[in-house]
């Protein structure tokens, strides 16, 4: 497949990186001689320098024979331009851009004909959506969905006081009272996927996956829910900031904004009339104090310096917040993460790269390939959604007859309104909907890779 | 430096070159030659042993090389492919010393095609195929080849600068995105091109042997003749198709790629093409008119001026005419194409046009901003402004390349021969010609020169195949410091 990517910042580059391993051909544009080149050193891919904008660097760049444009440059009115103009110049071409100023989100979606658009893409409203979900379910470090929300996989942290602590997995779904699927654990920045003897330690992340109106019930017969979520601190006032106190207002959820700008301040109130807004530097534990960090029960930091967020949510866990969710705009090392109580890490870039390069995948939609595919177990875990048809292999045969690949789990098989975690006599059937899990990066492509 | 990936990555270059020496073992049985078979099935045996090792030690290094460890690499990978391919000649007792022997494999990997044999039809025909041979995989690249053919070649630890080091031009960049198919495409190119030459000599009635090392010394612009006198006894027909596939081969094959794909427009228009073909028809009609004189008919000095011009300036080297005894404002001209070369991105060596060509822009903008000093001026190639790095590089190269020119016309002047030779026998190795001019000449062998003068020698050959840096860092102090 052919894909121009015009701007090779954040996203642009990463998305190279994660196209060209999935053998896409790319071509990249940016106006910085010296980020093309470093792209095209690092990615197997052309690097063109020029405005993306142009009909000559789109030409030359190939627009007549690409099958799909990503425009990620930081300006939405670029990114828009550049789309019409390629669509214009090839109608039978897809075009993503990345529009984020909240203004434009009305006429992105009603004029889309009019601009060429086959998507838009928001990283910063999408990890606000993330965060507004982890929200609703807190405990839950890390939510996947799949089968259109009908199935899950949620990530929890084994702690000193978890129940499922030194106990072996075949006893978690007597404890959880549902039947849930421990599909991986991370222990010491390694995947595993367990078996049934495997015993949790304290400090594992685990990664289960369960139909999704069975997680109420998970939450609270692990004993991880205490209350609802009523009170919330936002740290900056950010542009996730003014989408995440949207969602937050529509739910009955309380807000508060710390930020530091006043300007933006004055903006913010008059973008959001009811949410209250406080100036001031959120680095100050006594501005935090001020604030009621005491009353809330959780803290999402949102603030434009990754180092400030990580500090913010040590110190907010320190003060006893029942959630903390920290943003970071680079992915961070595993290690990391496993050393620090940071909560819930939500990355922009991460998530709108996902998104993209799930829209690639269903491009390439060939019979049986994976309808989406989530990295989970930072990075090392594969979970993948197949939409099952009449010409998938071993249809209506029990599972204890098949021969599925080593490293290969088959999570959960969605049918109709219902989800099954499977057994031995589980069959799958032509309609269904199949997630699986690899902790083989790549791997699986089509859904008869799954079996031997 | 990830030393073991280092090993693993030489090892598969000479697993290639073990691979290629099947066919000339193949031929020397044929052949019945003993001595040449044995001798090629020996080097087989030592790269396989070399090669197995550096693989058995390097299979667990980590997969990535950074762009200092994949310059040396290339410099390392074409020494260690030259020690092993001058292994057979010395083998089968046809060359005796072992520093004539490198000199020569040397030469042919780099397509230079110079020789210090003086009879060379005395060599047996598979050790003939293998020096030819040589001419051809040197062409296009080693690298080249195994990244078109190797598959996962990402785990190999190919990178761009690895493509880069080994393909010849100031601005080297892709056809397509990925570096796999561009290689591939590239070889599919050169293969056709050369296959086309071969059938067209098989037409003129040259047997299998000859036409087969005759198209791979014109397709790797290389120069070793199956001959002593080179191409001087072919019939007209052959050399004119050797003159035209010489100067085929010396065109950027990009050029090639564009012509598939049908953008015939950004082919005629393209500037280093126009420079290419200007300096070659003008350069045949300068001395079609200087050594008329010399011939008895017009069309004898069209055939030799014009196969002489396309041999020189695409670095291959074969001859037809003794060209030292021209007039010398003719040998000034092939002093002159010596050094230009052909185009980046051909097979053939030198300045290349297209360095030429900005080396001139970037004086003239020099010139004017002397005049007018506040002018701001981008240089411009076909249209496209060319940045100022490949600008600086140029200069750089232009830098390097007269200092090592100088060192190395010292060094050989030790031998105590005249200025012309000295400086052409530099010129035509470092350029990857072979043939220069007085002792150096198309008459004569390289076999005198002294054994220091055919190390220098041979380092030059590789500095100019290599365009000088991956064999430059292998003499740098801080490349082997950690």
């Amino acid at each position: 497949m052919n894909i121009i990517i015009a701007g090779g910042g954040r996203i642009g580059s990463t998305l190279a990186r994660q196209l060209s391993a999935e053998g896409c051909d790319l071509t990249m544009i940016d106006s910085d001689d010296h980020v093309v080149r470093a792209c095209a050193e690092h990615y197997d891919m052309i690097g063109i320098q020029g405005n993306c904008a142009s009909m000559e660097v789109l030409r030359h760049a190939g627009v007549d024979h690409a099958d799909l444009l990503i425009a990620v440059t930081n300006a939405d009115e670029l990114n828009l331009l550049c789309c019409t103009t390629a669509h214009a110049m090839n109608p039978a071409l897809h075009t993503i851009a990345r529009i984020r100023d909240p203004e434009y989100t009305e006429q992105t979606y009603a004029m889309r004909d009019v601009f060429g658009l086959s998507m838009a893409i928001n990283p910063e409203k999408q990890a606000a959506g993330e965060i507004d979900r982890l929200l609703k379910y807190p405990g839950f470090l890390r939510r996947d969905m799949f089968a259109k929300g009908r199935t899950e996989i949620v990530e929890l942290r084994i702690d000193e006081h978890s129940k499922l602590r030194d106990l072996p997995l075949s006893d978690i779904s007597g404890i959880a009272k549902t039947r849930v699927l421990v599909c991986a654990v991370l222990r010491g920045g390694n995947a595993l996927v367990p078996r049934g003897n495997f015993i949790l330690k304290e400090g594992d992340r685990i990664f289960v996956t369960a139909p999704s109106e069975n997680l109420t019930t998970l939450l609270k017969s692990l004993g991880i829910i205490t209350r609802r979520i009523r009170k919330v601190m936002l740290c900056g006032g950010g542009m996730v900031s003014h989408y995440l106190a949207g969602m937050l207002a529509k739910r009955g959820v309380q807000a508060k904004i710390i930020e530091s700008d006043l300007e933006r301040c004055k903006d913010l109130t008059h973008l959001l009339p009811r949410t209250p807004i406080a100036h001031g530097d959120c680095g100050d534990p006594e501005v935090l104090e001020g604030e009621g960090l005491k009353d809330c029960d959780a803290l999402v930091s949102l603030t434009g310096s990754d180092q400030l967020n990580m500090i913010l949510s040590l110190y907010a866990s320190d003060q006893g917040v029942g959630q903390v969710i920290t943003k970071v705009a680079d992915s961070i090392s595993p290690g990391i993460l496993d050393a620090l109580a940071l909560g819930s890490v939500v990355c922009p870039k991460e998530l709108c790269c996902n998104n993209i390069v799930r829209y690639v995948r269903a491009m390439q939609n060939q019979v049986g390939a994976a309808v989406s595919v989530h990295a989970i177990a930072d990075g090392q875990v594969e979970a993948l959604e197949f939409l099952l048809d009449e010409n998938t292999p071993n249809c209506a045969v029990p599972l204890k007859h098949l021969k599925v690949r080593p490293n290969v789990l088959i999570a959960t098989i969605t049918r109709g309104s219902r989800t099954e975690i499977p057994n031995g006599d589980s069959m799958f059937l032509p309609g269904d909907v199949l997630v699986v899990v690899t902790s083989g990066r790549g791997v699986l492509k089509q859904v008869r890779d799954i079996f031997l | 430096m990830n030393h073991k990936m280092m090993g693993r990555f030489i090892a598969q270059i000479l697993a290639v070159e073990a691979v290629f020496m099947v066919p000339a073992l193949v031929i020397s049985l044929g052949y019945r030659e003993w001595a040449a078979a044995k001798a090629f099935l020996l080097t087989i045996a030592a790269i396989a042993a070399v090669a197995g090792l550096l693989f058995l030690i390097g299979r667990k290094a980590p997969n990535a090389l950074d762009a200092r460890e994949g310059m040396v690499c290339v410099g390392l990978s074409w020494i260690v492919l030259s020690l092993f391919g001058a292994l057979p000649f010395v083998l089968s007792g046809e060359i005796r010393r072992y520093i004539d022997a490198f000199f020569d494999i040397v030469s042919g990997f780099t397509t230079t095609g110079a020789s210090v044999l003086s009879d060379v039809e005395a060599l047996s025909p598979g050790i003939l195929y293998w020096r030819s041979f040589s001419h051809w995989l040197g062409g296009m690249g080693v690298l080249v080849f195994l990244l078109a053919v190797a598959p996962g070649s990402r785990d190999k630890g190919f990178t761009m600068h690895l493509l880069r080091a080994e393909s010849p031009g100031p601005d080297v960049g892709k056809l397509v995105p990925r570096m796999r198919q561009t290689a591939s495409i590239l070889y599919m190119i050169y293969i056709g091109l050369t296959l086309a030459d071969i059938i067209l000599l098989l037409l003129g009635g040259m047997s299998w042997l000859e036409a087969l090392c005759t198209a791979f010394g014109t397709a790797g612009t290389g120069g070793f003749g199956i001959k002593n006198d080179s191409m001087a006894s072919y019939s007209p027909y052959i050399q004119y198709v050797t003159a035209i596939f010489m100067f085929l081969f010396g065109v950027n094959f990009s050029c090639y790629y564009l012509l598939l794909i049908r953008q015939f427009r950004s082919v005629f228009r393209d500037e280093e093409l126009r420079a290419y073909i200007l300096i070659v028809v003008c350069a045949i009609a300068l001395i079609v008119l200087d050594t008329r004189d010399m011939y008895a008919s017009l069309s004898e000095t069209f055939r030799d001026a014009s196969f002489t011009v396309s041999s020189i300036i695409t670095t291959t080297g074969f001859t037809t005419a003794d060209f030292d005894r021209w007039p010398a404002f003719s040998k000034g001209i092939i002093l002159f194409l010596m050094v230009v070369g052909a185009c980046a991105g051909s097979t053939g060596g030198g300045l290349k046009v297209s360095r030429l060509l900005y080396l001139l822009k970037s004086l003239g903008r020099n010139i004017t901003q002397v005049l007018n000093p506040r002018r701001v001026k981008a240089l411009r190639g076909n249209g496209q402004v060319i940045s100022e790095t490949v600008i600086d590089n140029t200069n750089a190269y232009l830098a390097a390349y007269v200092f090592i020119v100088i060192f190395s016309y010292l060094i050989v002047s030790l031998d105590g021969n005249t200025v012309g030779t000295n400086l052409s026998a530099v010129l035509a190795c470092f350029n990857n010609i072979g043939p220069g001019l007085e002792a150096v000449g198309p008459t004569c062998n390289f076999g005198h020169l002294s054994d220091l003068s055919k190390l220098v020698l041979s380092m030059d050959m590789l500095a100019g195949r290599l365009e000088i840096f991956p064999i430059l860092v292998l003499f740098s102090k801080s490349t082997w410091k950690h």
